[in-house]
C-alpha cells in the first residue's frame, strides 16, 4: 500500500523551539539543502503521523512576521504564501514560546488570516507557569478558531497530539482582524485584479509582498497602489498595530497573569554577571580559553587517530591493489583528498558543540551585546568575534560558524577575513622559517626573539584582518539593511540532543558539500606532482639509479621534472621579485592544499630524509643561490616567505567552505586574488627593504 | 517627552513613536507598539547598545536606533 504524503511546514518566531520540535518529529531523518540561489539552509525531515500517512515536515527559517525584512524571513514568506513554490505546505505549524504569546500571535494571526490549514503548537508551557503565566488552552483555540495543542518539544511530549491534530486540521474558523475594515475600498479592488476574494492575500500584494506570480495583476496593482496613494509601509506598521490590539484582546481573555510572579529574575542575575562591565569580559575570556583550548589541543588526539588509522587503510589499500595508476590515482589522489578532509572533523564537531550550546542557553545575544560597539566600528558584528578568534585555530569551522551572523553584509566580510588570522596550519612554516633564521638562544631582554616574531607574525594576521574587515565596510554595498535590534532570551539549559544534531548537521554539510571541491582540487594537485613529459620520469630513474643516497635524491628530481616543476620554473620570473625561486614555486603550488605541505615538499626538493624540522633545516640553511653561490636563505627571502603564508590564501579547504557557505564561486575567487596579492605585495615589499 | 537613547538605567516609559521607518517594523513585529511600557534595564558596557525590556521581552537596541524612538516619561 502506497501511504499518502504530505507537507508540514514549521514556523514561528525565532527561539521559539522549532527546531527542537523538528529534531523531535524527524529523529535524524533530516537533512541540509538548498533554496536556489542563496544562503540560507533549508532543512527537511521525515515523519509517519500514522499508518497510511507521511509527512515531509520543513523547518522554516524564523520570522516575526509575513513581513520579509531579512533573506531568512523572505524564504518563510515565499514559501507559506505562494501557491507556485515547490515547498509550499499542506499544513502549517507555528510554535509558539508560551512565556511570549503575544510576540508569536502576531505571525500566527497573519496566516489565519490567509486562510491556511494551521495548527498552534504552544511550547515551553513549564516556564510561563514558573513566571506565573496561566493560560486557557481551549478559549484560545476557540478565540483563534484554529485546533491548539500543548508541547514540550524538549521532554518530547505531546507529539502524538500534535500529529494526531496535523491529520484532522481545517481551515480556520474565523478572522482575525479584518483588513477590510481598515483599507474597505483598495482590498475590494485590488481582489477584482488578483480574481480572488482572500482580502488578507490581497493586502499583502498590496504591501508588495507578491503573493502570485501573475506579472499582469502585479502591473495593475501597481498602477492602484499609485492611484490610491497606498503606502506600503505606512500600512503595513498600521496594520500591525491594530492586529497587536485584536491579540492583546484575544489575551486578556485567555491569559491570567499573576502579576506578583511575573519576574525575569533569574536572567537579570545572570545578566548581572555576563554582561557586567569587568565580570562580563571575563567570562567571555574564559569562554573563548574553553574553545580555544577545544580546537587547538582536545582535537588533536582524535585528528591524530583519523590521521593514523586513514594511513594505515591508505597504505593496506595500496598494498592490495594493483600496482599502476589507478593505485596511485585512489591512494595518492583521492584517499589523500579524503583524509585530508575526514582530519577536520573533530575541529568542526568541538567548535560547534560551543556555538550550540552557547546559542541554545541564549548566551551568544549576550556576546554580540558586549562584543557590538567594538567590532561595529570596523564593519563587523558582535557575532564576528567567535569566527574572527576561532580563525586562529582554523579557518575551516570558524567560517562555518559565521553562519550566526544575520546580517549578510557583516557576515560576508567575517567570512572574507577569518583566513587571515594566523592559522594552526601556518605554525609549521613559521616554526621552520623562524627557526632557520634566529638562533635558538637570541633574546632582547628577558624576551625570547623567537617567540617574539612568532607573536609578531599572530598579530599582524589579527590587524590585516581588521584593516581589510574596515576597508571592506565602506566597498560593499547592502542589499537589506541590518537587523540590529535583537531580542535576548532567557537563559535555559541547553537541550543534549539539539547540540548533538547542530554538529551531526554541521560535519555532514562539510563532508559532503565541501567535500567534493577538496577531493577535486586534491587529484588534480596529485597529477601535476605526479606527472611529467613522457620520458621523463623514466630518463630520471636511469640516471640516478646506481648514485648514492638513490632513495632520496629520485624523488627530488622527479619532482623537478613533473607539471608541478614546469609549473614552479614558469613561474620563477613571477616570483623572483620576492626573492623566491623554482623549488619555492613548486611548494607554493603543492602546498595549495595545505600550508602545512610546504615543509614536506621543501624536504623532497632539498633531498633531505625523513621530516623533522632539524634536518630540514639544516639542508636549507646550507642551501646555495644557483646564481650567485651565497646562502640561498637570506634573512629578506625568509621574511618574503613568512609574509607570503601569513596572507595568501593556500589552503583548499577553506576555499570549499567558503565557496559552500557563499554558494557560488564568486566570493572564494574575490578572496583569492585579493589574499594571493596582498601577500605578494607586503612580500615584495619586505624582500626589497631587507636586502 | 524623552527619545528613549536618553533614558536612566531603570527608568521606565511609555512608547509613544518611533521614527525611523525599517526600525520600527521590526520593533512592531516584536510587540513595541505605542502605549507598550519600556524600561532601560541595562546598557552595555560601552553605552551601546542598551536592552530594554518590553512585555517581558528584553531586546537590545544600537544607540542609533534607539534615538529615533519618542517615549513618554510619568512625569509628562
Amino acid at each position: 500500500m502506497t501511504k499518502k504524503n504530505i507537507k508540514v511546514a514549521l514556523a514561528g518566531n525565532p527561539n521559539s523551539g522549532k527546531s527542537t520540535l523538528f529534531n523531535a518529529l524527524t529523529g535524524l531523518n533530516q537533512s541540509v539543502g538548498n533554496y536556489p540561489g542563496i544562503t540560507v539552509d533549508k532543512k527537511l525531515g521525515n515523519c509517519t503521523l500514522d499508518r497510511s500517512t507521511k509527512a515531509q515536515i520543513i523547518d522554516l527559517p524564523g520570522a516575526y512576521s509575513l513581513y520579509s525584512k531579512s533573506l531568512d524571513e523572505k524564504v518563510t514568506q515565499q514559501i507559506l504564501c505562494n501557491k507556485e513554490n515547490k515547498d509550499y505546505p499542506d499544513v502549517i505549524v507555528v510554535v509558539a514560546d508560551s512565556s511570549n504569546l503575544r510576540k508569536s500571535l502576531l505571525f500566527l494571526s497573519q496566516i489565519i488570516d490567509l486562510k491556511r490549514e494551521v495548527i498552534l503548537a504552544l511550547n515551553m508551557l513549564d516556564v510561563s507557569r514558573n513566571m506565573g503565566i496561566v493560560i486557557d488552552i481551549l478559549q484560545l483555540a476557540d478565540q483563534l478558531g484554529i485546533n491548539v495543542v500543548e508541547i514540550n518539544a524538549r521532554k518530547r511530549t505531546g507529539i502524538k497530539e500534535l500529529k494526531d491534530a496535523i491529520l484532522s486540521v481545517s481551515f480556520p474558523k474565523k478572522e482575525i482582524l479584518d483588513i477590510k475594515e481598515i483599507f474597505p475600498d483598495i482590498i475590494d479592488r485590488a481582489n477584482i485584479i488578483r480574481e480572488n476574494n482572500n482580502n488578507y492575500a490581497s493586502f499583502l500584494s498590496l504591501c508588495r509582498h507578491y503573493i502570485d506570480n501573475n506579472s499582469a495583476s502585479k502591473i495593475k496593482l501597481e498602477v492602484l497602489i499609485k492611484d490610491e496613494q497606498f503606502i506600503p509601509s505606512r500600512s503595513q506598521a498600521k496594520e500591525t498595530v491594530r492586529r497587536y490590539k485584536r491579540i492583546d484582546k484575544i489575551l486578556h481573555q485567555c491569559i491570567g497573569e499573576n502579576k506578583a510572579l511575573i519576574k525575569r529574575n533569574f536572567t537579570k542575575k545572570i545578566d548581572d554577571l555576563l554582561l557586567h562591565p569587568i565580570l562580563g569580559y571575563t567570562c567571555f575570556l574564559l569562554v573563548l580559553f574553553l574553545i580555544f583550548q577545544a580546537i587547538f589541543s582536545w582535537s588533536q588526539l582524535p585528528m591524530e587517530w583519523i590521521d593514523s588509522g586513514f594511513s594505515s587503510f591508505s597504505s593496506w589499500v595500496a598494498n592490495t591493489m594493483n600496482p599502476g595508476v589507478l593505485n596511485d590515482l585512489v591512494v595518492n589522489g583521492i584517499l589523500a583528498g579524503l583524509g585530508g578532509i575526514i582530519i577536520f572533523i573533530p575541529q568542526i564537531a568541538f567548535l560547534f558543540a560551543f556555538i550550540a550550546f552557547l546559542e541554545d542557553t541564549g548566551y551568544m545575544a549576550r556576546v554580540s551585546f558586549i562584543m557590538d560597539k567594538m567590532l561595529r566600528g570596523v564593519g563587523l558584528n558582535g557575532r564576528s568575534i567567535i569566527p574572527l578568534l576561532s580563525g586562529a585555530a582554523c579557518a575551516v569551522p570558524a567560517i562555518m560558524s559565521a553562519r550566526t551572523i544575520s546580517s549578510s553584509k557583516e557576515r560576508l566580510i567575517t567570512i572574507f577575513v577569518v583566513p587571515l588570522m594566523s592559522c594552526s596550519a601556518r605554525l609549521p612554516v613559521y616554526t621552520l622559517i623562524i627557526s632557520m633564521m634566529i638562533p635558538e638562544t637570541a633574546s632582547w631582554g628577558p624576551f625570547n626573539i623567537q617567540g617574539l616574531v612568532m607573536m609578531a607574525f599572530y598579530l599582524l594576521g589579527f590587524i590585516a584582518a581588521l584593516t581589510t574587515a574596515f576597508i571592506m565596510k565602506f566597498i560593499m554595498k547592502s542589499r537589506e539593511r541590518g537587523f540590529y535590534v535583537m531580542e535576548m532570551p532567557s537563559y535555559k539549559i541547553p537541550d543534549y540532543k539539539t547540540v548533538l544534531y547542530t554538529i551531526i548537521e554541521k560535519v555532514k554539510v562539510f563532508l559532503f558539500d565541501a567535500g567534493k571541491v577538496i577531493i577535486a582540487i586534491s587529484i588534480i594537485l596529485w597529477f601535476l606532482s605526479s606527472y611529467a613529459p613522457s620520458g621523463k620520469f623514466e630518463q630520471i630513474e636511469q640516471d640516478y639509479a646506481t648514485v648514492e643516497n638513490s632513495e632520496i635524491i629520485i624523488p627530488s628530481k622527479k619532482l623537478e621534472v613533473s607539471y608541478a616543476g614546469i609549473i614552479g620554473k614558469t613561474i620563477e620570473p613571477v616570483i623572483k621579485p620576492l626573492g623566491f625561486d623554482w623549488r619555492i614555486g613548486i611548494s607554493l603550488i603543492t602546498s595549495f592544499a595545505a600550508r602545512e605541505v610546504f615543509v614536506g615538499t621543501m624536504s623532497t626538493i632539498y633531498s633531505v630524509g625523513g621530516t623533522d624540522n632539524y634536518s630540514i633545516k639544516n639542508k636549507l640553511k646550507s642551501a646555495k643561490n644557483l646564481d650567485t653561490g651565497k646562502p640561498f636563505f637570506t634573512t629578506a627571502v625568509g621574511v618574503s616567505l613568512m609574509l607570503f603564508y601569513a596572507f595568501a590564501m593556500q589552503c583548499m579547504t577553506t576555499i570549499a567552505v567558503v565557496f559552500r557557505e557563499t554558494k557560488g564561486w564568486k566570493w572564494p575567487l574575490i578572496q583569492l586574488f585579493y589574499m594571493t596579492g596582498l601577500a605578494y605585495i607586503s612580500s615584495f615589499i619586505a624582500y626589497n627593504l631587507l636586502s | 517627552m524623552k527619545r528613549l537613547s536618553e533614558l536612566q538605567v531603570g527608568e521606565k516609559a511609555f512608547v509613544e513613536s518611533i521614527q525611523d521607518e525599517f526600525v520600527e517594523q521590526q520593533l512592531l513585529e516584536m510587540g513595541v507598539t505605542p502605549g507598550q511600557l519600556i524600561e532601560l534595564e541595562r546598557k552595555s558596557p560601552f553605552s551601546d547598545p542598551i536592552a530594554v525590556v518590553v512585555s517581558n521581552l528584553l531586546i537590545s537596541i544600537r544607540l542609533s536606533d534607539a534615538d529615533n524612538i519618542i517615549v513618554k516619561t510619568q512625569n509628562d
